[in-house]
């Protein structure tokens, strides 16, 4: 079988890809191989595909939101819709907006119910406790025990209040 | 902490190209499913995604990870390989012992893999994440492969701190796998459904229920030898119990379509199947010039025939050995040259000869596999 693209050498180098529903099959020799995988890094432009359906701009929001910098590690929301890729741990904070309907949209839901590390920062360690308490605080809600609600509330409020300050207390 | 110097990566090669891995040898129902991986993706929380870090940061966070590693009770026997330190065809041939990744031979510098020698356990350093753990178990067996990685990653996440958000779980550098950024995966072999022509039909419908399949290498590749990888897409919204009961459900469907699939054509065509069989065994066992997909093909239908009790002198072992061995980084290191593709043709068609042939006569094949290629 000889390569889909330069047609000389033998294909050894076979590419499914799914288009539509359509399953798109490509031959290719060795160096057209190597030469299509440093064009796109992946095999398939996957990446690109997957940040080109990122969300342009928030509902409502102002036209502005792809200038987003990452104070993190400097990658901008439009440099993260061509590659596909987030550059760090807090681009997530920084395109939260546009990455939870995007998350929403690849898996299905945007809310972690699987595993912890045993070793969390102090600030994650608060907002996972956070999580927890506004769950206790739906169910005493639900089953009417409102002193409990009460306790849970100003709990939640303190953490808050914490979290807003950015302290690590 | 550990002292002892470590392995020489040429000397883990040698090594590796002498011994097989421990998922090829038979398992749970391996008529059908070959083995079960488990992969997690993590990231260090105060470096940058590998894609986006400086040199200096990648080889830092790589000493990192090994000294962590070098101090997990579990993980005793383990090597590290740095990727620049290797040439082109030994990281080829960690691919194809599914040991790294295709992505993870390109650009090497600050690129690394820790392996144990039974192969159970890989772990890729700066690969598209800090780290991409993966265990895998010969058959069908997640709940084992599981059980190890997770006991792997709960000792580790004592000794690094992860990037985690307690509303998105694991952070990683492609949001398709933040949340658990766990993939599970099992690669099936699926004949029968091939040659009665449902495996598309079968295909669509995994995709439809969110899990993909893949052919033998991974990612975007054919699925050569029959041979298919099937994985969960989603990783957020479900707890990895979840997950992995989701992916045992839809592997049963699969293993009783591939089933009665088997059934179907031994009931309505059976002498055109064993003709198909024996003609592949044949040509495995003679033939003197034999490209890839065709050997892939031939070994596909032996292993159906020893599945079906038709081919009882080779063994199951084998064969899985056979689809690593006969890739062309292989048959580069058992040559210890560089081989055109002619002439890997001409080798691979010689070890596949002295292998099955060897199962009943001819002590003295070893001399003509070393032999002329």
């Amino acid at each position: 079988m000889l390569c889909d693209i330069c047609n000389k050498n033998e294909a050894t180098v076979h590419l499914t890809e799914i288009v539509n529903g359509q399953v798109v099959e490509m031959h290719l020799c060795e160096s057209c191989a190597q030469e299509k995988a440093s064009q796109m890094q992946v095999p398939i432009g996957f990446q690109v595909f997957l940040g080109g359906i990122a969300p342009e701009k928030k509902s409502g929001g102002a036209e502005k939101t792809e200038e987003l910098v990452c104070p993190g590690c400097g990658l901008s929301y439009r440099e993260f819709r061509k590659m596909g890729r987030l550059g760090c741990s807090e681009c997530y904070e920084a395109f939260k907006d546009y990455l939870v309907p995007l998350l929403k949209n690849i898996h299905g839901s945007s809310q972690h119910t699987g595993k912890h590390p045993r070793k969390v920062a102090q600030s994650v360690q608060r907002r996972m406790r956070l999580v927890e308490l506004r769950k206790e605080l739906q169910k005493a809600i639900e089953s009417e025990a409102f002193e409990e609600a009460a306790r849970l509330r100003d709990e939640i409020k303190a953490l808050e209040a914490q979290e807003a300050s950015g302290g690590e207390g | 902490m550990n002292l002892e110097p470590r392995v020489d990566p040429k000397d883990i090669i040698d090594y590796l190209l002498h011994h097989q891995s421990r998922w090829l040898a038979p398992g749970p129902r391996s008529d059908i499913v070959i083995s079960s991986r488990i992969r997690l993706a993590r990231n260090l929380s105060n470096y940058p995604f590998p894609h986006r870090a400086q040199d200096k940061d990648l080889v830092e966070a790589r000493e990192k990870i090994y000294s962590a590693l070098e101090r997990l009770d579990r993980f005793r026997d383990r090597w590290f390989i740095d990727m620049e330190s290797i040439a082109p065809v030994d990281r080829q041939f960690l691919v194809e012992r599914h040991l790294i990744s295709y992505e993870h031979t390109v650009d090497g510098l600050g690129k690394g893999v820790a392996i144990t020698p039974d192969e159970g356990v890989s772990i890729m350093v700066n690969e598209e994440d800090h780290l991409r753990m993966q265990v895998l178990v010969a058959g069908f067996d997640l709940e084992q492969a599981w059980d190890e990685i997770n006991l792997m990653d709960e000792e580790l996440s004592e000794h690094l701190e992860f990037a985690f958000s307690p509303e998105l779980g694991y952070l990683t550098a492609c949001p398709t796998n933040t949340g658990t950024a766990m993939r599970g995966s099992l690669m099936m072999h699926l004949p029968a459904l091939v040659i009665t022509k449902q495996i598309n039909r079968v295909l669509q419908t995994i995709s439809q229920l969110n899990f993909t399949a893949r052919g033998l290498y991974g990612e975007g590749t054919q699925a050569f030898g029959n041979i298919f990888q099937i994985s969960n897409q989603s990783c957020l919204g479900y707890s990895e119990a979840e997950l992995l009961g989701n992916i045992n459900r839809i592997a049963k469907q699969i293993i009783g379509q591939e089933e009665t699939a088997r059934e179907k054509l031994i009931r309505t065509s059976r002498i055109m199947l064993e003709d198909r069989i024996w003609r592949a065994y044949g040509l495995l066992k003679n033939a003197r010039i034999m490209n890839s997909a065709e050997a892939l093909e031939y070994l596909s239908m032996v292993r159906l025939g020893i599945d079906l009790g038709l081919i009882k002198e080779v063994q199951l072992k084998l064969i899985n050995d056979l689809f690593i061995i006969i890739q062309p980084a292989h048959l580069q290191k058992i040559s210890g040259r560089r081989l055109s593709s002619r002439q890997r043709d001409i080798k691979r068609a010689n070890i596949l000869r002295n292998r099955l042939n060897q199962t009943f006569i001819k002590p003295d094949m070893d001399q003509e596999e070393r032999g002329n290629v």
